[in-house]
């Protein structure tokens, strides 16, 4: 059986003055049924971007350039715009970081919700609103009637972001992008919106491609990880081992930076400098000028190596796995 | 709901007031039209008598303290010129003005959110620059130029439309209106289009800087995302956000059309409002001015009241009234 989702060498550029900027350059991404991948990486690392690539919702100046994307086995690149609308909330659905701004501030609950939904399955009015009451009681929302009369700013922010995973899932999709759901909201209703989304899915063997830059979420959540860096994926693996023992120095130091990996008191280790911007990009590995390990190789580009079965490492210099 | 309105209300009579205030002796200081009236020959005898005639000769306080007393008692006063009362004037002619004001908005709006929402969409196509130049042009050039180049292009040159009047009327709920016959609309058709150059600019400009606002948001993302079809996306979950500030604009515009559709009143010779006002004007015709201003007051005052009303319909954040927790 195909994999949910397969992506092999992406890349998507942004045109600008100066040109194509490659905002990424040659993802490789598997995603199974039922699994739950992490995309982790800095701010501008190009996690939403892979998102948006998937889905075809990348802005107007940004275009994918090459490599494949398939869904179920379908090429997504081929698809008309059309077709991949129909595919877009019914096959791959989407959740994002801000529920203040995901819902539609002058639509009722009830309208966004059965618009998503009739715009799949041609439903009646009475049965397309119970199937969202049902959609909301299953996402932990108390009285789903009344809740379905209201507008965005009357709920708070745990609340809407459980309504946008509720009108993510209306079609039982095989896949979901979620980009960053959690990031906005308070530590508690974090833990909550992680449980429901992880118990949906899990529920319904939706695959799901969590998109954060917060490792003790994915230590929560996902099967797999996979750590970007300037727009490629430098290491991916299972996320226990990828988390214990990674490869690329890179990792190590997104690890080290977490405060409560380390012993109170002690200063904080950081990775000197910052990610380069697309204009700015090195020739080789990107991470070479902020590597301690890094040698005239790394003016070269890496490419992806198995260091170990289902542990990938674009790295020349990786650090000695667990075992040596 | 009703205690807002009832809020507004009465702030409403309290700017009415203040108005009155300012409106009353406002034209006592412009001039004096005894002496518009008065004939060359006129002794001071003779100018006495009109100064009795017309009730100038007491102080002004008394003068607008007998005003605001017929005026809560809905009477404002009769013209000075037409010896009839000032109001009855205005509603004799009001309705072509109304008229003309509506056919303008509505026109306004018929072409001002399909352009702009164009614009808004394709911002870098040649038509959508030719729109933004057409609504730049609309802002800036005087609405005269606009209705003697009209007149000279279509009436003198062309001899399509008829220049000036009202064309033939038709009695409807006992209003006579022009819009129902094509002998009306071809008249209508010059001077309302001159009238909503300005409102569909703006409706232009607000749709399309909306559309351009609003793209860019998660939610129309999400409802992409959420694989809904692109004209409902664009026209109900685009469009109930852009119509939010259109709705508040026109609204004020919608007044200030009304009130001041002199100009274009003027050059169409439409028997409105606007020319009588400039009529009254020349002439110091005080009660007609004064009953004009009140009656501009009430209408902006009436109609922002509505714009709130229909804001809190198209935007839930600032329905007012404890409807949200």
């Amino acid at each position: 059986m195909a994999p949910v989702l397969d992506i092999r060498g992406l890349r998507t550029a942004f045109a600008t003055a100066a040109g194509d900027l490659h905002a990424l350059d040659g993802i490789d991404l598997v995603v199974n049924r039922g699994e739950i991948v992490a995309l982790v990486g800095e701010s501008g690392s190009g996690k939403s971007v892979t998102g948006f690539s998937i889905t075809g919702l990348l802005p107007a100046a940004a275009r994918v350039t090459a490599g494949e994307v398939r869904l179920n086995g379908i090429d997504l690149r081929a698809l008309s715009p059309a077709a991949m609308r129909s595919l877009r909330g019914r096959k791959v659905a989407m959740i994002f970081q801000d529920p203040m701004m995901t819902l539609n501030p002058v639509l009722r609950i009830d309208t966004q919700m059965t618009d998503a939904l009739r715009a799949h399955l041609p439903l009646g009015r009475a049965e397309a609103r119970a199937r969202c009451a049902a959609a909301l009681a299953e996402v932990g929302i108390d009285e789903p009637e009344a809740r379905l009369k209201m507008y965005p700013h009357q709920l708070s922010g745990g609340m809407r972001q459980r309504v946008a995973i509720a009108i993510a899932l209306l079609h039982s999709p095989d896949l979901v992008i979620a980009d960053e759901p959690t990031t906005a909201l308070d530590v508690t209703i974090q833990g909550q919106i992680l449980a429901v989304v992880q118990r949906l899915c899990r529920e319904k063997g939706t695959a799901l491609v969590w998109i954060t830059h917060d490792l003790a979420v994915v230590a929560g959540i996902a099967d797999r990880i996979a750590v970007m860096y300037a727009g490629r994926i430098v290491e991916q693996g299972p996320v226990d081992a990828v988390l214990d023992a990674p490869r690329h120095p890179y990792t190590r130091g997104l690890i080290d930076s977490v405060p409560a990996s380390h012993p109170k008191g002690q200063r904080l280790p950081q990775i000197p400098g910052r990610m380069p911007t697309l204009t700015e990009l090195p020739e080789g590995c990107a991470f070479a000028p902020r590597c301690t390990r890094r040698s005239a190789a790394c003016a070269a580009r890496p490419d992806p190596a198995e260091a170990a079965p289902g542990r990938w490492v674009r790295c020349f210099h990786p650090l000695p796995g667990a075992g040596g | 709901m009703l205690e807002f309105i009832l809020r507004r209300v009465a702030q409403a009579v309290l700017v009415l007031f203040v108005m009155t205030l300012l409106v009353f002796f406002g034209v006592h200081v412009i001039g004096n039209p005894v002496y518009i009236f008065a004939s060359s020959e006129c002794t001071r005898e003779c100018l006495n008598d009109i100064i009795a005639n017309l009730g100038l000769d007491r102080p002004i306080w008394e003068q607008y303290w007998l005003f605001l007393g017929n005026l809560l008692q809905g009477d404002l006063g009769r013209s000075f010129t037409h010896g009839v009362p000032a109001m009855s004037l205005i509603w004799q002619r009001f309705p072509a003005t109304l008229e003309l004001a509506t056919a303008a908005l509505v026109l306004a709006l018929a072409a001002g959110l399909p352009l702009g929402l164009y614009a808004g969409l394709r911002p870098d196509s040649p038509v959508s620059k030719a729109i933004m130049g057409f609504s730049m042009l609309g802002f800036s050039v005087p609405i005269f130029w606009i209705g003697l180049i009209l007149i000279l292009t279509f009436s003198v040159r062309l001899g399509w439309l008829p220049a000036i009047g009202r064309g033939q009327l038709v009695e409807v709920l006992g209003v006579r209106v022009s819009f129902l016959t094509l002998d009306g609309l071809r008249h209508l058709a010059m001077p309302s289009f001159t009238l909503s150059l300005i409102m569909m600019s703006m409706v232009i400009r607000l749709t399309r800087a909306g559309m351009r606002e609003v793209l860019h948001t998660d939610y129309i993302r999400f409802a992409r995302a959420n694989g809904i079809r692109e004209s409902r996306v664009i026209g109900v979950h685009a469009m109930k956000n852009i119509l939010i500030p259109v709705v508040t604009v026109l609204g004020m515009e919608f007044a200030s059309v009304i009130a001041f559709a002199v100009v274009t009143e003027s050059i169409f010779s439409w028997p409105g409002v606007g020319k009588m006002l400039i009529d009254a004007i020349a002439v110091l015709d005080r009660p007609l001015i004064v009953a004009y201003l009140i009656f501009v007051v009430v209408m902006f005052v009436t109609l922002n009241l509505l714009v709130d009303i229909l804001y809190s319909v198209l935007d839930p954040r600032v329905r007012v009234g404890g409807r949200t927790r």
